[in-house]
């Protein structure tokens, strides 16, 4: 039988231990996520108490983990506006007589299958992919965490209604909606693709969303705190948010990666990103029927975007480990 | 909970008419499907006006659409493009379909689950780095290229298994392609798992499970798991529907015929009566997996309960 | 403590083992089995055709491979030639080029017993060119008399019967075309002109499921979705009998798949091997791989409704495009020379005698970086400054050559701005853009050969108004050309006439000729003496298996 959550504010428990209580102390002790120099007095602090948002800034700026994923970041943005910083040459000019070659001098990265630099075609394709992959991820996780978690708050007839239709939009498949969707558009810039994958996307999370809320606002806490007087509002944000929040962010992370591998889909349908534009998922898709006589093409881009990926999830694990009260 | 139960399945109904309606009008909206039966050529103009004619597609959208739900009450879900039934069609490729999700989901369960209580309890250690390694491999390289791989090797270099499902397709010949299926599934599982077991750890009914000496193995299927479960209960009821309508890229590489393949077909040549019929069917599968899973977390948490 | 973990392993791995050897133990029994040479069977690799087995109703490669086993109609076109010749036509006579004298053999029977007849052919004619039954090839016989009265244009057919057709006797008939058509009796050979049984038309239903006709085949079973078997038919009395016991059309999901089951052993005979093992052909298979020339030709055709492309001028701007085309690189490289560059805008199949005269096309099919980009010039540029090339993305991979074409260019006129795919998401989307004249750039347009006539690869395609003329290119000269050509009885001047009307392709080049594409298969040790016709269909009926 489940036993009530910690309050949020409570004090941690000392490192160490007896017995049989030692392996699952000494994980934590050794969990790198634990920011270190946190406070483990047990019993009060000398500091004022603050708001939970302000202690989770404060142990982020001194996680390393979170440090390290922010720079990667940082320079993925920079490149994506700046290109040219790191890459001389042109992404569109290609020469065919030199399909499939390895890396040659001037181009580490070896030539993709027209004969262009896949080097600078990595560096360029940054703009378009973490471009899609970002905002579409946002978009999704805020839409699908409000619409969700609202629905599991309130539930009742409100709840059921936006589970239906979600369960609608989960039934439309990929490939039509793209079709249907994106075919109609002429330009080039991302933003319709984004729009499209957000739309088809935000139901998965609401659905993890409303899960996560509908465990949290069961807990004792939240009616002690409504015994106390505070509006529905207050409730969500102070403390069903970070305590339904950890899913979320797991599940946005994975699908940052997801999402860009979905517009390399796209792509091949015909409805994604159209050249000249240039992106990961274009450069994976084409160089994956050649796997099997030039990995070259495939690797250095997959690898860009796992490296992305990866620094966003360190980012998510960092800021879930400092929101999630449960896992202070 | 009878009553709940009663209440969702009549929400179907809506979602149903909601779906159609949604579905045939944007197939509708892709255009005539007529020009591609004529191959790299131009349809003879009166030949394809009386194709037209004879799948109704002369009349304006709502009589198309109000005729094809006047059908599905009769129990006739149409006629796909090549002359077979959909009806047909749904039971050849349901039933295979229904079998690759099943191994998927077993995959994820199984492997997933499994992966993320060890990663959950060991963060920062090896096996966790590596669990890692892996979720970014099979996010960044597309299954296309695994699936290809995987069919490769064994099914060619090391003949472990057939490299194509027969059209019976058995349970074992789907255990390679369920795998490669379930694979960036099992990223997500594996990671949702880990947090929400890292999370329970340090509660402290966990520590007074320990402390009143039950052995690690109760603690964690009895106690942490039960906790832990409902975010990856949720993403795999989410999944199931997912994985049974969108597997094209896999059954495409192990020559499985399934829902995938036939809905892909149906998109790509415009067959409104496919594609309404296929997605109909998929979209209640997805209903009856989110009531499951509903109910499911009544099971899991009791705290949570349904008027 | 730990052993619990360690237990979780050791199951995991005992569960992978036991899968493992499940699939091991219950995946095996591939193969197609066959004991001796004649009545072996092979197993070979098709896709579910769109539409119904109908000889009228057929047009394209997969379906097209059945019909050529089970059926055999009044001329057939050698494998190796593709000259036409007689089969169940005893003789085919016309002293105006207009009405024609058709004598058949006896002793000709279909698979279940009924003899063919001339009514055989005239009622499937009749079907045929009937619009209520919808068939797709029924423009075939427009060329015959009363088409216009059993097939109009709009509204429902005032007769069924073409009166063109009349029977005189058991085993004799003639036709009367509505012009003339000296090589007429050349096009017999195509599928849409087969006999049929009257089982057709008495149960139809039960046609479409197990088809009767009667070539050196027969079909034992048909299981759409999943497969047809055929075998080899004892009573057929013809000289090209099957040389195996039978053939096993086995649907693929991708050509992908059945490449690597054929690499398996589980299939004997892929035809059409994928673009993308092209490469690693001659390591898996070494000599067990043929590459021959097949009677398709890729073009870039041009939207000549488009006020951009009507212009006088805009021909320089076509032909400019055309020499910016590397076209030996990119069949060398994309297609590693299983395409081959084009010079005109027939094919090698035809041979000298049948109409293929390399270099028509002349400096304008030859790569001219400088030369094109003056022509380019000259003729007032690119309109809009980009070319836009269009294909479809479902099929064919055809982004990969699309995308080389644009990168040769680019850089033959140094802009890497001045050609960009356009991918359309559906062939369907593609085929309505086409035929409602929505194009605004260039498209990819593939044309394959009806039949080995240098008279196929001109008129339905670059005469007004013909019925595949995508760019709706007009020219009264070309069009007197071809009239005159077909009313020519005499077929070295006839031939000559139709290069003459190719010449003025060369000029307005309303569509760029890029390759021929070749035909390709793959198969197992267990076959010999495969070959492909020019349809790039394999020929079955002379395909050893060996046990």
């Amino acid at each position: 039988m489940p036993e009530p959550e910690n309050h949020p504010d409570e004090a941690m428990e000392p490192a160490g231990g007896t017995g049989a209580t030692m392996d699952l102390a000494q994980d934590e002790a050794r969990g790198l996520e634990r920011p270190p120099g946190h406070e483990t007095a047990p019993g009060g602090t000398t500091e004022k108490p603050r708001s939970l948002w302000s202690d989770a800034w404060r142990d982020l700026r001194r996680n390393p983990v979170f440090i390290l994923s922010a720079l990667v970041i940082a320079f993925l943005v920079v490149i994506s506006i700046w290109p040219g910083l790191i890459a001389s040459g042109n992404p569109l000019s290609c020469n065919l007589a030199n399909s499939q070659k390895g890396s040659a001098p001037g181009h580490p990265f070896g030539f993709d299958n027209q004969g262009c630099d896949v080097y600078t075609r990595v560096v360029y394709g940054a703009r378009a992919s973490v471009t899609v992959g970002v905002c579409a991820t946002l978009g999704a996780a805020i839409l699908g965490s409000v619409l969700g978690g609202l629905a599991g708050f309130f539930g009742g007839a409100g709840d059921a209604v936006l589970s239906r239709v979600s369960d609608i939009f989960f039934g439309i498949p990929i490939v039509l909606g793209g079709l249907v969707f994106l075919s109609v558009v002429t330009g080039t810039t991302v933003w319709p693709v984004i729009g499209f994958i957000v739309l088809l996307g935000w139901p998965q999370i609401g659905r993890i969303a409303r899960g996560s809320v509908i465990t949290a606002r069961q807990n004792d806490y939240v009616q002690a705190a409504r015994a106390l007087g505070a509006g529905n509002s207050r409730l969500l944000l102070r403390h069903i948010a970070p305590n339904a929040v950890a899913p979320v962010i797991v599940v946005a992370t994975i699908a940052l990666g997801t999402y860009i591998s979905l517009e390399a889909t796209l792509s091949y349908l015909g409805v994604g990103l159209k050249p000249p534009t240039v992106s990961w998922g274009i450069d994976i898709s084409q160089a994956s029927s050649q796997i099997r006589n030039a990995p070259h093409m495939l690797l250095w881009p997959a690898g860009a975007l796992s490296v992305t990926v990866l620094a966003f999830i360190m980012l998510g694990d960092a800021v879930r480990d400092a929101l999630d009260p449960k896992l202070r | 909970m009878g009553r709940y139960v009663i209440r969702r399945v009549l929400q179907m109904i809506p979602v149903f008419i909601g779906t159609t309606l949604l579905i045939f009008f944007m197939v509708y909206a892709l255009g005539d499907p007529v020009a591609a039966k004529c191959g790299d050529r131009a349809c003879d103009p009166a030949t394809a006006a009386q194709i037209r004619h004879d799948l109704y597609l002369d009349h304006p959208l709502w009589q198309q659409y109000l005729h094809y739900m006047a059908q599905i009450f009769q129990g006739d879900f149409g006629t796909a493009y090549n002359g077979q039934q959909v009806t047909e069609l749904m039971g050849s490729a349901f039933p295979v379909t229904l079998r690759l999700t099943i191994v998927a989901i077993l995959f994820e369960i199984v492997i997933g689950i499994t992966l993320g209580v060890i990663t959950g309890m060991r963060r920062g250690r090896p096996v966790d780095t590596g669990a890692l390694v892996l979720t970014l491999i099979v996010i960044s390289i597309p299954t296309f290229v695994t699936g290809y791989v995987l069919q490769y090797l064994l099914g060619v270099k090391w003949g472990v298994i057939e490299p194509s499902v027969s059209a019976e397709a058995p349970f074992n010949e789907l255990i390679v392609p369920g795998l490669v299926l379930a694979l960036v599934s099992l990223a997500y599982v594996t990671r949702l798992t880990r947090t929400s077991i890292a999370e329970n750890t340090r509660a402290d009914y966990v520590r007074t499970a320990i402390a009143k000496g039950l052995p690690r193995s109760r603690v964690i299927t009895r106690h942490l798991l039960r906790n832990s479960l409902i975010p990856v209960v949720t993403f795999i009821g989410t999944d199931i529907g997912a994985l049974m309508g969108g597997a094209i890229v896999t059954e495409r590489i192990f020559n499985i015929r399934g829902v995938g393949f036939q809905l892909y077909q149906g998109i790509l040549r415009l067959d409104s009566a496919t594609v309404v019929g296929f997605v109909t069917i998929l979209v209640i599968v997805f209903l009856a997996a989110n009531l499951l899973v509903d109910l499911l977390y009544a099971v899991l948490d009791p705290r949570i309960r349904y008027a | 403590m730990r052993g619990a973990t360690r237990y979780k392993w050791a199951a995991g791995a005992a569960a992978v083992v036991l899968a493992a050897t499940a699939t091991a133990c219950g995946g095996g029994g591939g193969g197609g089995g066959s004991s001796s040479s004649a009545s072996g069977v092979l197993s070979a690799s098709w896709t579910d055709p769109q539409n119904p087995l109908e000889p009228a109703n057929t047009n394209e490669v997969q379906g097209g491979k059945v019909l050529s086993m089970i059926f055999r109609g009044l001329k057939k076109y050698n494998p190796k030639t593709g000259a036409a010749e007689n089969v169940i036509a005893d003789s085919i006579e016309s002293s105006d080029s207009q009405n024609f004298t058709i004598k058949l053999k006896s002793g000709w029977t279909f698979s279940n017993g009924e003899k063919v007849t001339a009514d055989s052919f005239i009622d499937a004619w009749n079907y045929a060119a009937l619009t209520t039954n919808k068939q797709i090839n029924s423009s075939f016989f427009s060329y015959i008399d009363g088409y216009d009265k059993v097939h109009p244009e709009t509204g429902s057919p005032a007769l069924k019967d073409l009166s063109g057709l009349k029977r005189t006797g058991d085993l004799s008939f003639t036709v009367k075309l509505n012009q003339k058509f000296s090589t007429w009796p050349d096009t017999l050979g195509y599928s849409a002109f087969m006999p049929l049984p009257q089982a057709f038309y008495s149960d139809h239903a039960a046609w479409v499921k197990k088809p009767i006709g009667n070539g050196p085949y027969m079909v034992d079973s048909y299981t759409k979705g999943t497969g047809i078997k055929l075998r080899k038919w004892t009573g057929y009395k013809g000289d090209d009998a099957a040389a195996n016991g039978g053939v096993d059309l086995k649907v693929y999901t991708d050509n992908n798949t059945a490449y690597t089951d054929l690499l398996a052993g589980n299939l004997d005979l892929v035809d059409d091997v994928p673009a993308s093992q092209l490469k690693n052909v001659k390591s898996d298979l070494g000599d067990r791989y043929l590459n021959t020339p097949a009677g398709i030709i890729q073009t870039l055709s041009f939207p000549l409704y488009d006020k951009n492309w009507s212009g006088s001028g805009s021909e320089k701007v076509r032909q400019g495009i055309s020499m910016a085309i590397n076209r030996p690189q990119i069949t060398q490289t994309i297609f590693q020379n299983t395409r081959t560059p084009a010079t005109d805008w027939t094919t090698p199949v035809l041979g000298t005698s049948g109409g293929y005269k390399a270099g028509i096309c002349g400096d304008v099919c030859t790569y001219n970086a400088a030369q094109a980009k003056k022509l380019i010039e000259e003729g007032g540029g690119i309109p809009g400054g980009t070319l836009k090339v269009s294909y479809n993305a479902d099929t064919g991979s055809h982004k990969d050559w699309v995308d080389a074409l644009c990168n040769s260019v680019n850089n033959a006129l140094g802009n890497d701005n001045a050609c960009v795919g356009n991918p359309v998401g559906t062939f369907a989307d593609f085929r309505n853009k086409i035929t409602n004249k929505q194009m605004t750039g260039p498209f990819r347009a593939g044309w394959q050969m009806d039949y080995p006539l240098i008279q196929d690869f001109l008129q339905p395609l670059y005469y007004t108004g013909a019925s595949s003329n995508d760019s709706h290119f007009s020219n009264a000269d070309f069009d007197k050309l071809v009239d005159q050509a077909n009313a020519e009885s005499d077929t070295t001047k006839a031939v000559g006439l139709f290069q003459d009307a190719e010449k003025i392709l060369a000029e307005q080049v309303p569509a760029i000729p890029l390759w021929y594409q070749n035909g390709s298969a793959g198969w197992s040790d267990k076959l010999s003496n495969v070959a492909l016709d020019p349809f790039s269909v394999p020929v079955y009926n002379e395909i050893k298996v060996s046990s």
